[in-house]
């Protein structure tokens, strides 16, 4: 069974079919693109599947359960964390802060026990605080642990960011635009990072991506969306070389 | 490096626990040698409840992120519902200590469940919503007491909204509340030394909860509500929470306001706008977000009018400008980056010092 599966997926806002009978079908562990020009509804149908938007009809199934209609909390509880676009970091919490954030729902203690320094306190603290140096640690954070998010370089943002996601034990992670506003250094960089989710963590990852040369570099199957539909789909080298996918692209 | 961070911040919050209880002292010994007037001895107590509005409100504003235009709307809840109370038992709890404690857990959970009621519908909502909400709350509050008349005589308690006369009370029967009149003859049990306790109880409790697991979701929600979301924080229940504690907490400077007055009456000098507007600068002046900050605005703004008499009818023109200014050298981009400068400077000669000494 796929990790995550999506038949006939629509939005309407006022007139406008953002998205259109979208299908999608992820297998486990495999690293995903979902390329299209501008305006072409990408990040609409993350916003679907991370229950920002209700779709108006469609089946999202995640390990088989429908989650359409879900609350976006709830989603990231039954397995999907994302990255954003324009980044969303808590700028003025510490990087350590940002990570033990994401580890809310899997590190617990109650109010009360924070309020009056109980044992359960400490003990889930510290419990928290390693947790978090060491996935900071895989993302060669660590130094920067107690730096507020908001003066980190913009690179290491955008890993603070994939961390963050991580901190909250997905099965899928989804990155909108993970290299926008990189140069090529960093932009090489982040394909070894995204690589090095997938086979560190098991990671099934979905990204969104403009830049040709990572899609290419590190995605092994596409989705090409235009105007809120599927153009085409299947294996990187096939799609890319696809004239339809070509036309959408370039023009005619 | 975790062990360094979370000392540094008990470090801090162990400087401003220092800091109240050497003030505490300092005016004990000021008091002892006779050298504060008794004018400003009055202003001692109504000062801690200054402090622990502003402590609470900034919990609101600062780390909330949400505005509240009504913060003296629930200092006057906590208030008549903890007078209301020890008034009713002066007779029957004869031990002052323990009325004072049930009166302080009454006027703070009076003020928090006000304050649940408010944010159940305005704090689900994105933007200003709350400010608007408060400021009404708090004049519809004061207004409420204003008309208020409650009597007791031997066949119970007598409610009215129109006179004391209206309430039909036996010979013998007493008026506890009495609409503009308000509540006389409050036991007055409020000292110094307990504000100073209740300010030390409320930083205790505002300190340790923004560095919990709570604290850190109401942070996270107020840096990035979208991203809090999605990282599976409930939005509503953090914000709720955040808002009811600082309602509450409100309520417990209430207490402490009505227990040292002999006539409590709800005007707009005490309950009204200008009070909330007056916490509000407290909290902007001490830099949002920063509970020791808060405090010493507090306590400078209270006693400077004092301290500078002729001056006092240009306070409310001193408070806008210097208002003004504290905003521009809070938020404005070039005094952040003067800011920046300076204070690296000054750190960099500070290790550059501690290096040489090594």
């Amino acid at each position: 069974m796929a990790l995550l599966e999506v038949n006939n997926l629509g939005i309407s806002f006022g007139g406008l079919r953002a998205v259109n009978e979208f299908h999608l079908k992820i297998e486990k562990g495999r690293l995903y693109g979902l390329i299209g020009p501008n305006g072409a509804g990408k990040t609409t149908v993350f916003n679907l599947l991370t229950g920002v938007y209700k779709p108006n009809e469609g089946v999202i199934l995640l390990d088989g359960n429908n989650i359409v209609g879900r609350k976006t909390i709830d989603i990231n509880k039954e397995g999907i964390a994302r990255t954003f676009q324009n980044i969303r970091l808590f700028k003025d919490l510490t990087v350590l802060e940002n990570v033990k954030v994401g580890l809310h729902n899997h590190y617990k203690y109650s109010t009360l026990e924070g309020i009056f320094r109980l044992p359960k306190y400490f003990k889930v603290e510290k419990a928290m605080d390693e947790k978090a140096m060491e996935l900071l640690a895989v993302f060669d954070l660590d130094k920067e642990a107690d730096t507020l998010a908001a003066n980190l370089p913009y690179g290491k943002q955008r890993k603070l960011e994939i961390t963050r996601a991580l901190a909250t034990e997905p099965k899928l992670l989804l990155l909108d635009e993970p290299a926008a506003g990189m140069n090529p250094n960093e932009t090489k960089e982040l394909m070894e990072t995204i690589r090095f989710v997938r086979d560190e963590f098991h990671m099934t990852i979905l990204l969104i991506e403009h830049d040709m040369k990572l899609v290419s570099g590190i995605c092994e199957e596409l989705t090409v969306l235009n105007f809120g539909e599927v153009l085409s789909e299947g294996n990187t080298s096939d799609v890319l070389n696809d004239p339809e996918v070509i036309k959408a692209y370039l023009g005619e | 490096m975790t062990m360094k961070k979370m000392s540094k911040t008990t470090k801090s919050n162990m400087i401003t626990y220092l800091m109240v209880i050497v003030i505490f002292l300092v005016v004990e010994i000021l008091v002892f040698t006779g050298n504060v007037s008794s004018l400003l001895q009055g202003l001692l107590v109504p000062l801690c409840a200054y402090i622990i509005l502003a402590v609470s409100l900034n919990l609101t504003v600062g780390i909330l992120g949400e505005l509240s235009l009504g913060h003296a709307g629930f200092m006057c809840v906590g208030a008549f519902t903890s007078a209301f109370f020890s008034k009713c038992t002066v007779d029957t709890i004869t031990a002052s200590g323990l009325r004072y404690f049930l009166a302080l857990l009454i006027g703070a959970a009076a003020a928090g469940i006000c304050g649940i009621l408010i944010g159940i519908p305005v704090l689900r909502l994105k933007g200003d919503y709350l400010a608007i909400v408060t400021l009404a709350f708090g004049e519809i509050i004061k207004n409420i007491v204003n008309i208020l008349f409650i009597g007791r005589d031997s066949n119970g308690f007598h409610f009215s909204t129109k006179d004391s006369l209206s309430l039909g009370l036996e010979d013998g029967g007493k008026v506890i509340v009495n609409g503009p009149q308000g509540i006389t003859g409050t036991p007055k049990d409020s000292t110094f030394f307990i504000g100073v306790v209740l300010i030390l109880v409320t930083l205790f409790i505002v300190l340790n909860l923004i560095h919990s697991r709570s604290g850190r979701a109401i942070m996270a929600i107020r840096d990035n509500r979208i991203a809090a979301e999605s990282v599976g924080i409930n939005i509503t229940k953090y914000k709720l929470m955040a808002f009811s504690i600082s309602a509450s907490l409100a309520g417990v400077a209430g207490v402490i306001y009505a227990h040292n007055l002999a006539t409590l009456t709800a005007q707009p000098k005490n309950f009204g706008y200008n009070m909330s507007i007056m916490i509000l600068v407290f909290v902007v002046l001490g830099g949002i977000g920063n509970m020791r900050g808060s405090i010493i605005a507090a306590i400078i703004l209270t006693l400077l009018p004092e301290l500078l008499r002729s001056l006092s009818d240009y306070r409310m023109l001193i408070y806008a400008v210097v208002l003004i200014v504290m905003m521009l050298f809070n938020w404005s981009p070039k005094a952040i980056e003067w800011r920046g400068k300076y204070s690296s400077k000054f750190r960099r000669k500070n290790k550059k010092s501690t290096k040489e000494a090594a």
